[in-house]
């Protein structure tokens, strides 16, 4: 394979505690030198200005195959992921055929080699169907690649089965990820319940369905020494209840999506769906504990949950249309504009939860630019200004947050294994 | 430590209040009993018959659970020592009219028996039999506490194997936290200062053992394997699968089972026991369970002399029948 140079760059990579104007070479696929590169005769590209970070990892997405590929196949879900400047990421479990057995698992690792342009790490189902009653077949399932378990999509309010998963689970090695919603509040709610839903006339979900489930799963972690991962948390008292528990030490680790960390529940006001997720977009308080969290190591990264849905889906009226939003292709250039620009988080940080965190919480060899490491590279234009136009985006799913935005910050460049696999025009 | 049960009584010979389970005897009880159980080996059982030490008694089976093996076992042991051994029905008695275990038990007392032999779904029962009534009770098995006399044939049967019974690895693997059998071996194991490993998933062989009982708890089964002298194979429970302890048997067998490949990784000199009923190809496979390491029929027999034994010792001393 041939070598590239990534020259000038400003590498910033927090796992190895790099802030520095560098070079990379590339070669065979692998960082071979961080540092001054002599160019000689190799394939150079000039990254002045630019921002050289680790290949960015989403823990949380959603592709629809098998099963839903009208909404997003798993080739255009890693298009849209390279398109965001993303080299790795996590597809959740409730696709139609669910990944709640060995053969999704290695259905999804086959088709993403196939593809071939970044890495995909399937997450297997905790229960059979998601129906939240039957385990998976874990063990088996981590053999065959899974390097986590979530019935993301749903909570596990079996309270008793998730004390068993927490329990079998410690001897995969792998985290429990859990979507965290008390289901007995939250019927038919189409966005958070506060002062928005009350003058909007619309039903809401209140924060405390979240932070009671994360209450419970903190308590069961502690009794049983088991590890758990929170998935997209979206409320203040959560992310207390977090805080303390790693005070005391309890194994739990959590993420936040961009449309959370710069969202609130005033967008409903235009009753589009494309704003309807779950957990729904909230206040400025959460929003403000959201930033709080990542700042100080309560929230350990950032993932964005993408859910695509199609045109027509999210087209439908708010009380019937899917919960969902893409946001693969937003999240660099929403992290940046909500949050690294308007100095709420250090560009450190910002880029530490996307990369090393991530990693290692799921425990793959990613998300640092270590000499020997993979070449997996992500290039980000910081000052980049462009208009959020989700009809041009890679992803099949139609609706997105940031519509019509404009964001300042861009992956520009996304490179796996030492091949670039997205570059912008 | 416990203090030694096995006190001389009047007579020269030792004997034993009742057997409730191994938690109270002492080391030299355990070594006694394994002793007494293999010189009855060693005879022959016209020589035995023909002494008939029990003769005159009149032991009474009460079982409430089903079982094949130790009901037999218990009452081949006693009628070859010469005692009169009667099964108390109890799956059409009286109970199922709605008589209390108590006033059964009073019954049976009554009736006039010297010994009673109990299996119960509840652990604890013996320990509250023995107190309602004066004659000993033998614990065949109660709930998920302790099954006495299995730890014991076990012992008789790696003795026999081995040639010792201490200066051993035990792994025993499975549902260990439901498992009277584990626990009764996990008691012999620790007061005879043997090396126990613990192997199943943390839902059925959970850290808080640790925390009990002086045992390593492990989830790996191809690490352990060639570190044990003794590996005691535990059936897997359909039911606790129902109840989300793991998600299948499948499953189970392919990170517990032992079959072929890890048959291989046991040491030549390992033995592979199990206390039956066998589940084949679920936590045992034919591979393991008829090679010549296994000591699974050993242990049947071992189970006639080991419950002679405790027969003899609870009942050869204790003067004239009651009845």
């Amino acid at each position: 394979m041939e070598s590239l140079v990534i020259k000038r760059g400003r590498v910033v990579d927090p796992a190895n505690g790099l802030d520095h104007e560098l070079d990379l070479l590339i070669q065979d696929g692998k960082i071979a030198r961080i540092g001054k590169v002599d160019v000689g005769g190799k394939k150079v590209f000039d990254a002045r200005g630019l921002i050289v970070a680790p290949g960015l990892i989403d823990m949380h997405v959603h592709f629809r195959e098998p099963g839903r590929s009208d909404k997003e196949s798993i080739e255009t879900g890693m298009r849209s992921a390279v398109a965001g400047g993303f080299t790795s990421v996590a597809p959740m479990a409730n696709s139609q055929l669910t990944a709640d057995n060995e053969a999704v698992i290695h259905f999804i690792r086959a088709r993403a080699k196939e593809v071939g342009l970044c890495n995909v790490y399937p997450i297997g189902a905790v229960t059979k169907g998601l129906g939240g009653e039957t385990l998976a077949e874990l063990g088996i399932m981590a053999e065959a690649g899974a390097v986590a378990f979530s019935d993301d999509g749903m909570p596990i309010m079996n309270t008793q089965l998730m004390r068993r998963a927490l329990e079998y689970t410690k001897m995969l090695h792998r985290p429990l990820i859990v979507h965290e919603e008390d289901k007995n509040l939250t019927q038919g709610a189409v966005m958070n319940e506060g002062t928005k839903s009350l003058q909007l006339g619309l039903r809401g979900m209140p924060a405390v369905a979240e932070e009671i489930m994360v209450g419970r799963d903190i308590a069961l972690a502690r009794y049983t020494g088991g590890r758990v991962h929170f998935a997209h948390l979206s409320g203040l008292e959560s992310i207390e209840l977090v805080r303390r528990a790693k005070r005391e030490g309890v194994a739990v680790t959590a993420e936040a999506t961009p449309h959370h960390l710069a969202l609130t529940d005033a967008e409903m006001a235009r009753y589009d769906a494309r704003t309807k997720m779950n957990p729904p977009l909230r206040t400025e308080t959460d929003v403000a504990a959201l930033w709080q969290g990542l700042n100080d190591g309560t929230i350990d990264a950032v993932a964005t949950d993408h859910a695509p849905h199609t045109l027509d889906e999210k087209q439908d009226e708010l009380s019937v249309s899917p919960f969902g939003v893409v946001g693969l292709e937003t999240a660099v250039g929403a992290v940046f504009t909500y949050g690294v620009h308007p100095k709420k988080i250090s560009l450190s940080r910002a880029i530490a939860a996307m990369t090393v965190n991530p990693a290692r919480i799921l425990a793959i060899n990613k998300g640092a630019l270590s000499e020997g490491s993979d070449a997996d590279v992500t290039l980000i234009d910081p000052e980049r200004r462009w208009t959020v136009d989700s009809s041009t985006f890679a992803t099949r799913g139609r609706a997105c947050a940031f519509e019509g935005l404009e964001l300042m910050g861009k992956a520009v460049m996304t490179v796996v294994a030492g091949r670039i696999v997205y570059q912008e025009r | 430590m416990a203090t030694r049960i096995l006190g001389s009584s009047k007579g020269t010979k030792p004997s034993l209040p009742g057997l409730l389970g191994i938690a109270p005897l002492s080391r030299q009880d355990i070594v006694q009993i394994v002793e007494d159980a293999r010189k009855l080996k060693g005879r022959s059982l016209e020589g035995i018959r023909s002494d008939a030490p029990l003769k005159g008694r009149r032991i009474m089976t009460l079982f409430f659970e089903s079982s094949s093996r130790t009901k037999l076992s218990f009452t081949i042991a006693g009628r070859t020592l010469g005692a009169d051994v009667l099964d108390f029905p109890t799956s059409t008695s009286s109970m199922s009219k709605g008589e209390s275990l108590k006033d059964t038990v009073l019954t049976v007392e009554a009736l006039g028996i010297d010994a009673v032999i109990l299996r119960h779904p509840a652990s604890g029962s013996p320990v509250y039999l023995s107190k309602i009534i004066a004659p000993p009770v033998v614990n065949a098995g109660d709930g998920s506490n302790e099954h006495p006399t299995q730890a014991l044939l076990d012992l008789l049967a790696i003795r026999e194997r081995l040639g010792r019974i201490e200066q051993l690895t035990i792994a025993m693997v499975g549902d260990v936290l439901h498992s009277r059998v584990a626990r009764s071996n996990i008691y012999a194991h620790q007061k005879l200062g043997n090396r126990i490993l613990l192997v199943g998933p943390p839902t059925l062989v959970p850290d808080s053992l640790r925390g009990s009982y002086p045992v390593e708890i492990h989830h790996d089964l191809d690490r352990v394997l060639p570190e044990a002298d003794v590996v005691v194979m535990l059936r897997i429970q359909q039911e606790r699968m129902k109840e989300q302890f793991f998600p299948s048997l499948r499953e189970y067998h392919h990170f517990f089972a032992l079959d072929e490949r890890r048959t291989k990784l046991l040491k030549k000199s390992a033995l592979i026991m199990h206390p039956g009923p066998m589940n084949r190809d679920v936590e045992i496979t034919g591979h393991a369970a008829d090679s010549e390491q296994a000591a699974i029929t050993q242990q049947v027999a071992a189970g006639v002399y080991t419950r002679m034994a405790v027969l003899n010792l609870v009942l050869a001393e204790r003067g004239k029948s009651r009845h």
